[in-house]
This record gives C-alpha cells, sequence and structure tokens, in this order.
C-alpha cells in the first residue's frame, strides 16, 4: 500500500492520529497554542468517521474528570491542553493514577509560572515526570520532538496507557505544536465494541452484564494496611515501567567528547548546535531521552564514562538536569543550558554555552 | 399455649411484606442511625431492579458522607473527585448512551465545589439523572456550613449562625437548574416518611425513563436531614427539617416536561 503523506501542523497531526487509533472520546478546553487540536477535530466529524465523541467541556477541570469516566469504562480517551490548564488538570491527573485509568493527555508547554506567555517552553518537565498532582504516582512521559513524533504519540500513549492502566503524558511545546512538517499517516484503527472492552478490560464499568460482581473505580482506600499494599503495587508497576519502557535516541555519540541531552524543540537546536560544534573541532553527540519518565539513567550513566562532560539544553530554567546528574552519579561534569519566557535559544548560543561551561570549564 | 405461631409458621413467602432489594450489598451502612442516605440509596437501587436496569447501569459516587455509596450499591460505580462526577456521568453518557448513569451528590458536593460542573452538565442537557441530597450542612467533615445552610442556622463555622451579609445566601441551585433549557425534569422531594419515600421514588422511576428518551437531564433534590451534624435526635432533625427546611426548600415538581411548573 502506498504511504500517505501530508502537511501538517503538530497539534493537527495530533488531532488526526487520534481519529486514526480509534478513539472513543476526546474532551478538551481551548487555550493556546493547542486550540488547533479540538478545532481539527470539530471539523472532520470523526463522529461521522469512526463514531468518536468530541465534546468542548467548560474547563480542563471538567475535561480531566471526562477522561475519568470515559476511562473508568475502559474507553480510549484523550484530552490536550497548554500548561495553565494541565496545571488545573493535575487534581484528576492524580485521581486518575490512583483508580489506575489509562488516558493519554498531550500538554503542549507554554511558558511559566502563572499565564506567563503563549510561546514555547519546556518548564512542565518536573510537573510532568515526577508526578505533579498529589500523593505518590508517575505518569509516563513522551517527549516528541517532531510532527510524525506527535503522531506517533498517539498510538505509543495508548498502548503503554492499556498496557500500565496509567495515564500517560505527551510533553510537547508550542513550537512543535504549531509547526508544520510531512507527516506519514497511517491505517484507521476500528475503536473497540463494548464487547472487546468487556474481554480485554474486565474492570470496566460497563454494568453487570450477565450478572457478573459490580466493577468498582476509586482511588478511595480508607483502610491504611490496604491503602499501603495499593501504593507498594503502584511503586512496583512505575518500576516495571523504568525497567521497559525507556526510549530514546543517540546521535553522533559514538566519537564524542561531550554531549547534549536535550529533547522536543531543544533537541531539534542541538542538533544545528552539534553541527555548528562539529566545524569548529568540538565533538559533541546529541543523547534525546524520547520517554522523559522512565527517564534513560542506565544510558547515561554508561554515556558518562565515555565523555569529558554533559551540556543539559532545555528551555527552562533547569529541570531535566537533576534526573542527568542522578543518573550520572558525578562520574562527569553536567551544566544546563536554557532560555525561559518563550524564548528559544538559538544553536550558536547553545555552542557558546558548551565551550563556556563545558570545554573551558 | 396451644394458639401462639411458632417462627416457621411466620417466615413464609406469602406473609413476606418486604424484601430488601439484592442491589443493596450486605455490608453496614455507615450513615447515622437517622440519616435520610440509606432511605435513599434503597429507592434507587429497587427503581433499578424493579425496571431491570441492573445489566446497564452505571453510577457515580460523590465526595462527604456518600462517598463510600458504592460499598452499598450492588451496581457497576465510579467514584468522583469532589464534585466531579456530572462531568464523570457525562463522559459514560455520551461515550455509551444506552446506558442508565446517575450521579449521587451531596450539597457541598453538588452546590459549591461542584458548581461548574453541575451547571453546565444540566445546560448541556446531558442525558443523566443527578440526585442530589440536600442537608443542608458538611456531615462527612463534621458539620461545617454548606452553600445551603439555612439564613441564621448554626454549623461548626457559622457557630453564631449563618449571616447572610458576611456569608452569603443559600443557594437554591435546584430552582436555579430548572431555568435551564437543558433540563426536562426536576423536582424536590423528602425521604422522611412513607408516603414521601413512595414519592421519591416514582420521581427516580420517572427521571430514569425520561433518560431514554433523548429529553435532557433529569435531576432529584432530595431534602433530608443530618441529625449528627445539626446536633438532634433523628426525630428532632425530622420535625426541624419540616419546620425550617421545607418552607425554604419546597417539596414538588418545579419543571415537568420541560416545562416551568407554575407555583
Amino acid at each position: 500500500m502506498e504511504k500517505e503523506l501530508r502537511l501538517m501542523k503538530g497539534n493537527e497531526a495530533f488531532a488526526e492520529a487520534a481519529i486514526r487509533a480509534g478513539t472513543d472520546g476526546y474532551f478538551g478546553y481551548p487555550i493556546t497554542p493547542q486550540s488547533e487540536v479540538m478545532e481539527y477535530l470539530m471539523a472532520e466529524k470523526p463522529h461521522e468517521r469512526t463514531g468518536m465523541v468530541v465534546l468542548q467541556a467548560e474547563s480542563e477541570v471538567a475535561s480531566i474528570n471526562m477522561l475519568y469516566g470515559g476511562a473508568g469504562c475502559g474507553k480510549k480517551v484523550m484530552t490536550s491542553s497548554s500548561s495553565p490548564g494541565i496545571s488545573l488538570m493535575q487534581e484528576g491527573i492524580s485521581y486518575m493514577a490512583g483508580a489506575e485509568l489509562p488516558c493519554v493527555i498531550l500538554n503542549v508547554v507554554r511558558g511559566g509560572p502563572g499565564l506567563g506567555t503563549i510561546q514555547p517552553s519546556q518548564s512542565d518537565y518536573s510537573q510532568s515526570t515526577k508526578g505533579g498532582g498529589h500523593g505518590d504516582y508517575r505518569l509516563i512521559t513522551l517527549a516528541p520532538s517532531s510532527v510524525q513524533e506527535m503522531y506517533d504519540s498517539v498510538k505509543l500513549g495508548y498502548e503503554l496507557a492499556f498496557k500500565y492502566r496509567n495515564p500517560v503524558l505527551v510533553l510537547s511545546d508550542g513550537a512543535i505544536g504549531q509547526m508544520m512538517e510531512k507527516v506519514e499517516i497511517d491505517a484507521q484503527v476500528e475503536r473497540l465494541s463494548e464487547e472487546q472492552i468487556r474481554e480485554q478490560h474486565p474492570w470496566a464499568t460497563l454494568g453487570r452484564h450477565n450478572g457478573r460482581e459490580r466493577n468498582i473505580i476509586t482511588s478511595l482506600d480508607l483502610d491504611p494496611a490496604r491503602q499501603e499494599r495499593h501504593n507498594e503495587a503502584l511503586q512496583r508497576k512505575y518500576k516495571e515501567v523504568e525497567e521497559k519502557e525507556v526510549r530514546y535516541e543517540k546521535i553522533n555519540c559514538d566519537d564524542a567528547d561531550y554531549i547534549f541531552v536535550a529533547y522536543g524543540t531543544s533537541a531539534r537546536i542541538c542538533q544545528k548546535s552539534m553541527q555548528l560544534a562539529r566545524e569548529k573541532g568540538i565533538k559533541v553527540g546529541l543523547f534525546r531521552p524520547i520517554t522523559l519518565f522512565p527517564f534513560p539513567k542506565k544510558e547515561l550513566h554508561e554515556m558518562a564514562g565515555q565523555v569529558k562532560g554533559i551540556l543539559s539544553v532545555e528551555m527552562s530554567a533547569g529541570q531535566m538536569i537533576e534526573d542527568i546528574l542522578l543518573a550520572v552519579e558525578g562520574k562527569v561534569k553536567v551544566e544546563h543550558y536554557g532560555r525561559m519566557g518563550g524564548i528559544i535559544p538559538a544553536p550558536g548560543e547553545v555552542v557558546d554555552a558548551l565551550e563556556q561551561k563545558i570545554v573551558k570549564g | 399455649m396451644e394458639d401462639t405461631l411458632v417462627k416457621s409458621e411466620i417466615i413464609k413467602p406469602e406473609n413476606r411484606v418486604y424484601k430488601k432489594t439484592d442491589l443493596m450489598t450486605e455490608k453496614v451502612l455507615s450513615y447515622c442511625p437517622g440519616c435520610g442516605h440509606g432511605t435513599a440509596h434503597r429507592i434507587i437501587m429497587e427503581v433499578i431492579e424493579e425496571m431491570g436496569l441492573t445489566e446497564d447501569t452505571i453510577g457515580i459516587a460523590p465526595v462527604g458522607c456518600s462517598v463510600l455509596a458504592y460499598e452499598f450499591m450492588n451496581v457497576d460505580m465510579q467514584q468522583a473527585a469532589h464534585g466531579r462526577a456530572p462531568a464523570l456521568a457525562t463522559a459514560v453518557k455520551r461515550l455509551m448512551p444506552h446506558k442508565t448513569v446517575f450521579t449521587y451528590q451531596g450539597d457541598g458536593d453538588l452546590a459549591a465545589i461542584g458548581t461548574a460542573e453541575t451547571i453546565h452538565a444540566a445546560n448541556r442537557g446531558e442525558r443523566i439523572t443527578i440526585i442530589f441530597i440536600n442537608n443542608g450542612i458538611y456531615g462527612m467533615t463534621g458539620g461545617q456550613m454548606a452553600p445551603t445552610t439555612l439564613p441564621g442556622m448554626k454549623s461548626s463555622t457559622s457557630p453564631y449562625g449563618r449571616d447572610l451579609d458576611m456569608m452569603g445566601h443559600p443557594l437554591k441551585i435546584t430552582e436555579l437548574v430548572a431555568q435551564l433549557p437543558g433540563t426536562h425534569y426536576v423536582t424536590r422531594q423528602a425521604v422522611h416518611t412513607p408516603s414521601n419515600v413512595r414519592k421519591t421514588k416514582k420521581a427516580i422511576r420517572k427521571a430514569f425513563e425520561l433518560q431514554h428518551q433523548n429529553v435532557g437531564m433529569t435531576f432529584i433534590e432530595i431534602v433530608s436531614n443530618c441529625n449528627s451534624g445539626w446536633k438532634m435526635t433523628p426525630v428532632q432533625a425530622n420535625k426541624w427539617m419540616v419546620d425550617n427546611m421545607f418552607p425554604f426548600y419546597p417539596l414538588g415538581d418545579i419543571k415537568v416536561d420541560g416545562k416551568m411548573v407554575e407555583g
């Protein structure tokens, strides 16, 4: 079959992928810079294409709780928002993690804190990878760095979300969401029937068919011993995710004296910075985490023994660097370079930072 | 004494006047003796059983005294974050329109923290049934002021009585919801006497029937008591409810067939 290629914005690619992946319901609230997701879905009439429900909710608080309701029925549900809206969702995300409900949440990150700016940023790393809401939980966090990866993150997101019964967060940013690139579109995945859901997700609240025991979706257990066991089970699950689901990409790392560690838009900038640095005779490679949780700790730990220094590049005050420092355990020098407030660093700036902070430092 | 009945002569199918519905679990209710929640739970479950909806009903439990409703109601249940039950129910019903979906919420959950979810679900005309238990107080957390606490009524956070200047007015959210075009049937009932229990049960049955006629939201307020929160005996609490709550929250249909009932 011939490949279907389209030129799309990151946000549109995500929306098209949602329909193609057999999503049952999208619930969202407009916020810049991700409103194209719902706009695209509404224009595409997915109800006619696949029977998918698309609903504009009254707030992000309502959207995430709609996801809870839908996910509790074993449905494929998703939402998208940007930083301030994702902050509003944290309560609901915590409940979903506690009740072990699968879903896909897209955060097209903009600069903060507060209302901040509508320009791209990567300052939600800690919120995304360390939990975000109350209680001990983790989100599986994917970091696409191209429009194609935005598209692919939907299918992968559902796969992981249902495999581990856990919310998956796609941590994008305003640049990836808004830019246009070519995207390879895959075949339509059929939505599951109620019977298929009953078979595949026996925990779902679809009604007590054939007199089965009732199913309950809850994050509450007032008995401390049972609640502790539930927490221990969650932690075992996160550990398994860390062992099995690490994804990353290495570019020009084999002969590198130094490496950039960067994801999303920063990783794209670093590709150019790498080229500029190599022209100046500085052998630098790029290590790009694709999963931020699980963070590629072991792989970075190994890399640390082979290079003279690591520059963490992130459009933030330096959040991911904490995970890098934990991974390399002091084996090599690690510094952060980033811009804030919606400014994307120029490739030359990153090379200067590498020279100043790592090569000369 | 030859004419004394023995137990085996009394307990016979033909003598049975009442049977607990199988849709109430064996779990002992966590509610205070005299509280209306138990009765409200029972009649909802009876209606579901009588209408043959057990296999296709999903209930949403709130946060508050009835947070554990799912331990007593023997149907598929989800437990919502505080105030968010209508959002959960919206998704469940939209994704599976043929199901019967209800939320069970108290006054703090529905009329304070969840006001936006309540109003917007009602305004969208979600085909769900909201059952709203209004006892004018936060029972679970120990008797604090609720959005529905009456003027002058004492609670642990209005110890000198609800001062309207300082604390604002009680919210008649049921009247508010009835104004919205998305609601089809809005009624206010009680469960403190057998006759009221029968009326409320009838209202619940009507609401569940309407859910499948694609006409809009059905909303049932049940004015109830909180003897422990009100610091009264169950009998005193019921009397106080009749004397004080009912004049402010009058019982009866507010909207029927999508039209306001003329007062």
